[in-house]
């Protein structure tokens, strides 16, 4: 094999393949990654030299336009070739192999890696075929308001995951800890007829994906297999496949307030910098109190032992006065999901779960979105 | 030890006559009788009644403690032991064995644990209680408390300690001096100034032989002296803070609370099988049974932990442990159960000599908030827990277990519980 690419190209495929490789792989060639110039394999037109990575969970895929002089495929280790692409001068880059070696050269720098064997590289699983395209921003933006409430406790791993649920014309995402819960469901465009199907994905890869497929411009493409148990995303040249979680999602439907007693609709951004400021004094996920009277929330925190804070802030508030107390870290990140200026926010009792949603321009509710929080007893 | 010397004794014996009035009195110092030396004295009981000395050995040595038969010579704590050996010269010495001592203070501090959790152990042999959570519970007053602890103590370790009952700490320390050996003394609040006030000065918390010669200077001799002296008086001798310090305390005035020992700050209970176990569903259902007790100790001290850890002794005599933290602190024996065989299925399967369960991180439930979660019932587990120790309480402790730890039935091999 003897190739010459661009350096940009090159450096962020392979930064991105090796992002999803194991830090501690079990066997060595499962930290490497795979270029593979010229063959039939993947690659569209133009983008002769792919670049692949894959650890028996997560796999991912990218084509970068090269000149071929000579094609091959070759495995290196994936974290070194990482930081020498990183660190290359913005010069063409050729890649030889000669026997078990490779040589990078660029500009007057030269650098020769030992091989790993090919022929005991695991055959990447093929993208299950395409079941519809979602915008990459309304995917990355969904991905990222969910995934903030998956758990990440190994040993629930049913809480890991996101739980992706396509009926028809409507996807849906939602995940959970048990302490909170965030749903997202959104419109998208299906191939054809689909069943309705429900997969939970690990909510780590999913963010990480979903973080450079839905910044890439484009579309994100879904592709869900039934029976193979795997997930694949494509957009942008780029394309993973995961593997799905096999556990059982809680059933969340029932958790979801049919009703409330007190709502009240607050400015976002001040309601975060206040909750931040309270809690300073509350010891390490202890809880800030919010309580609704009719036109202000007051949120204190603390104690005569830690120190204490309270603040005061207007809030729109309709039903009956109350106060309930949070985990401030899992509030916020309710808060910072919403993405609006304005948050709806309503509570059945102290000690039932509340319901945070977005509020659009004009002041309604916006369907679509929903985070669900269950609250701290407060002691007595 | 021994620093209750020089009250005067009569004034304390004088008060234990009648029933005094305990109300409000939730402070209780307890201090082990010539600690070392009676731990000595049990364990060799030909030296009943006879002067015992722990310490003192070498020419530079001191006595560390001293039984109230060697003390009647003059021989006191911390007194050279050169001194000790002219005064009493028949008395046995002995060299000191902390590690048995501490052996024997961990279970007298695991007595008062389980009447209060607010529990400050002061040194080995001496702590401070606050039993105000446990008087509902246990139904009696704090100077019942008092007894009950005395008659715990003695009847498990074989040992004495005394009592001192008042709503202060330092005047709880006053009277367990006045009420040794072997007793208790209850200083009723409405008596602290009365109590207080004929005492010389050096009885006050933090008047050593310096101050006392300082205060003796000015003419002050006794506590009520202090409180009648104008502070600013007070404050050019003794310096500002030392002068409020000790007017505080000669009005009776004591704000300090009990602060739980942090160190000691896990709960838990270990078992040696007689002989190795293999069967993993056997040690399943031990690993139940002493999450079972470890929960419901942590209950009835109204603790909760955060992490469960386990430790594992196999045959050869290798010992693990093996520990996770919790999303929030729990007292449910099913939640510490499922965490601890979690634990244990990551452990080599090799037989098993030893297993442990033990919970860290505690706090105490009262004082806790709690992170509510969906799974969180309305009446779950911790409701059955608690009514489960209700019972336990009434009808003694095999009156409900989980129903795999039940004997089996005749007939159902594969029966199952939890």
């Amino acid at each position: 094999m003897k190739i010459r690419v661009e350096r940009d190209g090159l450096a962020d495929a392979v930064a991105w393949v090796a992002r999803s490789l194991p830090s501690r792989p079990p066997v060595p060639v499962l930290g490497g990654v795979l270029l593979d110039a010229g063959s039939d394999e993947g690659g569209e037109p133009g983008e002769a030299l792919t670049v692949s990575g894959f650890d028996y969970e997560v796999s991912a895929q990218v084509g970068v336009p090269a000149t071929i002089a000579a094609g091959g495929r070759t495995l290196v280790s994936g974290r070194l070739l990482a930081d020498i692409t990183k660190a290359l001068p913005n010069r063409p880059v050729e890649i030889a192999v000669d026997g078990a070696r490779v040589t990078i050269t660029c500009g007057s720098s030269r650098f020769s890696l030992p091989t790993m064997p090919v022929e005991d590289y695991p055959q990447l699983p093929a993208l299950p075929p395409r079941t519809g395209a979602v915008p990459g921003e309304v995917f990355g933006e969904a991905v990222s308001q969910v995934a903030v409430a998956a758990g990440k406790d190994d040993t629930l791993p049913m809480l890991t995951g996101v739980r992706l649920e396509i009926d028809g014309g409507t996807l849906t995402m939602v995940a959970t800890d048990r302490f909170r819960l965030a749903m997202r469901q959104f419109p998208w465009e299906p191939e054809g007829s689909v069943e309705p199907t429900a997969v939970l994905v690990p909510a780590r890869t999913l963010s990480e994906a979903a973080k450079t497929l839905g910044t890439a411009g484009g579309e994100v493409e879904l592709a869900l297999g039934s029976g193979d148990g795997l997930l694949g995303l494509a957009g942008a040249g780029k394309r993973t496949t995961t593997r799905l979680l096999d556990a059982e999602f809680p059933k969340y439907r029932q958790l979801l307030p049919a009703e409330h007693a007190t709502a009240a609709i607050v400015e976002v951004a001040p309601f975060v910098e206040a909750v931040k400021r309270v809690s300073l004094v509350a010891e390490r996920g202890t809880q800030v109190r919010l309580e609704f009277t009719e036109s202000a929330v007051r949120l204190s925190a603390g104690g005569d032992d830690e120190g204490s804070a309270e603040e005061e802030l207007p809030a729109e508030l309709t039903g009956e006065p109350l106060t309930i107390a949070f985990n401030p870290g899992y509030l916020l990140d309710g808060l910072a999901a919403v993405r609006t200026d304005r948050a709806h926010l309503s509570f059945t009792t102290p000690s039932r779960p509340a319901l945070l949603k977005p509020v659009t321009e004009d002041g309604n509710v916006a369907e679509g979105y929903l985070y669900l929080l269950m609250p701290v007893r407060l002691p007595g | 030890m021994g620093r209750s010397g020089d009250l005067p004794r009569e004034l304390g014996r004088a008060r234990r006559d009648g029933t005094p009035d305990d109300t409000g009195c939730v402070l209780l110092h307890v201090d082990m009788d010539a600690f070392y030396a009676s731990v000595e004295v049990r364990e060799r009981p030909e030296l009943r009644g006879k002067p015992v000395v722990v310490g003192g050995a070498g020419p530079r040595g001191v006595v560390s403690s001293a039984n109230y038969e060697a003390r009647r010579y003059g021989v006191r704590s911390a007194m050279p032991g050169t001194r000790a050996r002219r005064l009493c010269p028949h008395a046995v010495f002995l060299a000191p064995n902390f590690r048995r001592y501490q052996e024997v203070s961990r279970g007298v501090m695991a007595i008062f644990k389980d009447v209060t959790p607010l529990v400050e152990p002061l040194s080995l042999d001496e702590a401070f209680l606050d039993v105000s959570g446990a008087l509902r519970r246990l139904g009696t007053t704090p100077a019942g408390i008092g007894e009950l602890l005395r008659a715990r103590v003695a009847a498990a370790h074989g040992i004495t300690c005394s009592v001192g009952v008042a709503a202060t700490k330092f005047v709880a320390k006053l009277a367990s001096g006045m009420a040794k050996p072997d007793g208790m003394l209850v200083v009723p609040a409405a008596e602290i100034i009365d109590f207080l006030h004929p005492l010389p000065v050096s009885a006050l918390w933090g008047v050593g032989a310096r101050t006392a010669e300082q205060l003796e200077r000015i003419g002050l001799r006794t506590v009520a002296d202090i409180a009648a002296a104008p502070l600013p008086r007070l404050r050019r001798t003794l310096g500002v803070a030392m002068a409020e310090h000790l007017h505080a305390l000669a009005q009776g005035r004591d704000e300090r609370t009990v602060v739980p020992d942090a160190e000691e700050k896990s709960v838990g209970t270990e078992e040696t099988f007689d002989t190795d176990l293999h069967d993993r569903a056997q040690l399943h259902r031990e690993l139940l049974r002493l999450s079972e007790r470890t929960a419901a100790s942590l209950r009835g001290r109204g603790l909760r932990g955060r992490t469960v850890s386990i430790k594992v002794r196999f045959g050869d005599f290798r010992t693990i442990t093996r520990s996770r933290t919790l999303a929030v602190a729990t007292d449910v024996t099913h939640e510490v159960y499922e965490t601890a065989r979690q634990l244990f299925d990551t452990v080599p399967p090799e037989p098993v000599r030893l297993l442990g369960v033990r919970m860290e991180q505690l706090v105490v439930t009262a004082r806790a908030a709690e992170q509510l979660s969906f799974d969180t019932p309305d009446r779950g587990w911790r409701e059955a827990d608690r009514a489960a120790d209700a019972a336990r309480s009434r009808f003694g402790s095999a009156a409900v277990a989980p129903a795999s730890l039940l004997p089996r039935a005749g007939g159902s091999p594969d029966s199952r519980g939890t």
